[in-house]
């Protein structure tokens, strides 16, 4: 009999850190209900409510949750996700009653004891489960023209610009189209005419760009009476918004601005 | 191979809803309207609070109200267009208030019609009245002989 040389394992660091200095530890786990909605058109015309019960990590977002629900318990959970790190707009939802983005929202930051209520944003018309129609969403943004016009002779190089000049439209460049201002607003939800915060945001940016020349065409266009007058100052969309822009403040600057061109 | 392997998405299809927003106006009326609220907010709040003042804090404040005080008041141009002004901005001001309020909560065209006429009928019933009195009202109408006040002379 020969004696079998065991191989110790390596330690899993080098450097011994005393008990009371805590070092990283065990990541805490905690049980979280999802109760989503569920919408199915091909088996009832009726939604309904279905709850989820999973073990989830401090570390993790909402949709990591529902990412576990469709991967280990549910395939058929249908929702939109993309970049799935709050940059690309695709997973904004209506949880525990509040626009957000599901990439963005972390689990240990609700109430964990209650379910996680996660339902689609208002508003839009739902084709399933989670996923929304967005066409309504985008026909206002593609009608505030969100693209740069400019009547000048095409330079051979970039169009400069001050750095006050860009600073005066900074804040509406950040958004991401991901519609949880527009599906937040009350007056959106009456009958979608109104133009939505989104689409606003988007012809500020433009609208307060040195460098374009069409203005005064959105300006126009949101003289409509579905346009910037229909905004209450709920401030909703500013509370939606993941990207944190001060959305009632650009609306009431396109205001201003149409009030200065008329009077 | 047919053409239409793959099925559209719901939004081009047949049975899908159309996504038509409503026709451009054109005109300001919104504008001035949204204007028209700030605006007249700002008088209203310099009237009314006069209006208070001036009934129920000067001389011998809410006990000198009576037929007599408001005969009295309308006696002078002053509080007649001091009151004809309040009159006219809180009725619009209100009207256009409550005219929003439909617009915002009433989702089908036919209940926003009806709503919105019986608002500018009632709105309109009311001006002409209020306007009517404060230019019209004799406190000691030609012919009366009972229930006059005491400062009237009775022929």
């Amino acid at each position: 009999m020969s004696t079998v040389e065991t191989e110790l394992p390596e330690p899993a660091s080098k450097i011994e850190l005393p008990a009371h200095l805590g070092g990283g530890g065990e990541i805490p786990t905690f049980d979280v209900t999802l109760r989503v909605r569920r919408y199915n058109p091909e088996v009832s015309e009726e939604s309904t409510w279905e709850n989820f019960t999973m073990t989830m990590y401090g570390t993790d977002r909402v949709l990591d949750a529902l990412h576990k629900v469709k991967w280990e318990q549910d395939g058929s959970l249908t929702f939109r996700r993309s970049c799935a790190h709050g940059v690309c707009g695709s997973d904004a939802m209506r949880i525990n009653g509040r626009n957000r983005l599901a990439c963005k929202t972390l689990l240990k930051d609700l109430d964990t004891s209650k379910p996680i209520t996660v339902e689609p944003i208002k508003g839009l018309p739902v084709e399933k489960d989670l996923i929304v129609d967005m066409e309504p969403f985008f026909q206002s943004f593609r009608e505030v023209m969100p693209f740069l016009v400019n009547r000048g002779h095409e330079p051979a190089k970039e169009r400069l610009q001050s750095a006050e000049d860009r600073e005066r439209f900074d804040d509406t460049t950040k958004c991401i189209l991901c519609a949880a201002c527009t599906s937040s607003c009350p007056v959106f939800w009456t009958d979608g005419q109104y133009f939505g915060p989104a689409a606003i945001v988007n012809a500020h940016r433009f609208i307060f760009d040195s460098r374009d020349d069409a203005g005064d065409m959105r300006l126009e266009i949101l003289n409509d009476k579905e346009g910037v007058w229909r905004c209450r100052t709920t401030f909703n969309c500013t509370e939606a918004c993941p990207r944190g822009i001060q959305i009632t403040q650009a609306i009431a600057e396109v205001k201003q601005a149409i009030l200065g061109r008329s009077i | 191979m047919s053409t239409n392997a793959i099925a559209s998405p719901r939004s081009d299809s047949a049975q899908s809803p159309k996504y038509t927003r409503s026709k451009s106006s054109g005109s300001s009326f919104e504008m001035f309207a949204w204007l028209f609220m700030r605006l007249s907010g700002v008088i209203l709040i310099v009237l009314i609070f006069g209006h208070l003042f001036v009934n129920l804090m000067v001389g011998e404040g809410i006990h000198a109200i009576d037929f007599g005080f408001v005969a009295g008041k309308w006696a002078d141009p002053f509080w007649q267009v001091w009151d004809l002004a309040m009159l006219w901005l809180a009725m619009l001001h209100g009207t256009n208030g409550v005219r929003t309020i439909i617009n915002d909560y009433a989702e089908r065209a036919g209940t926003r019609l009806t709503l919105k006429t019986v608002l500018f009928i009632a709105s309109a019933v009311i001006i002409v009245l209020g306007t009517l009195v404060i230019f019209t009202f004799d406190p000691c109408p030609p012919g009366a002989v009972i229930d006059l006040p005491s400062f009237c002379t009775v022929p």
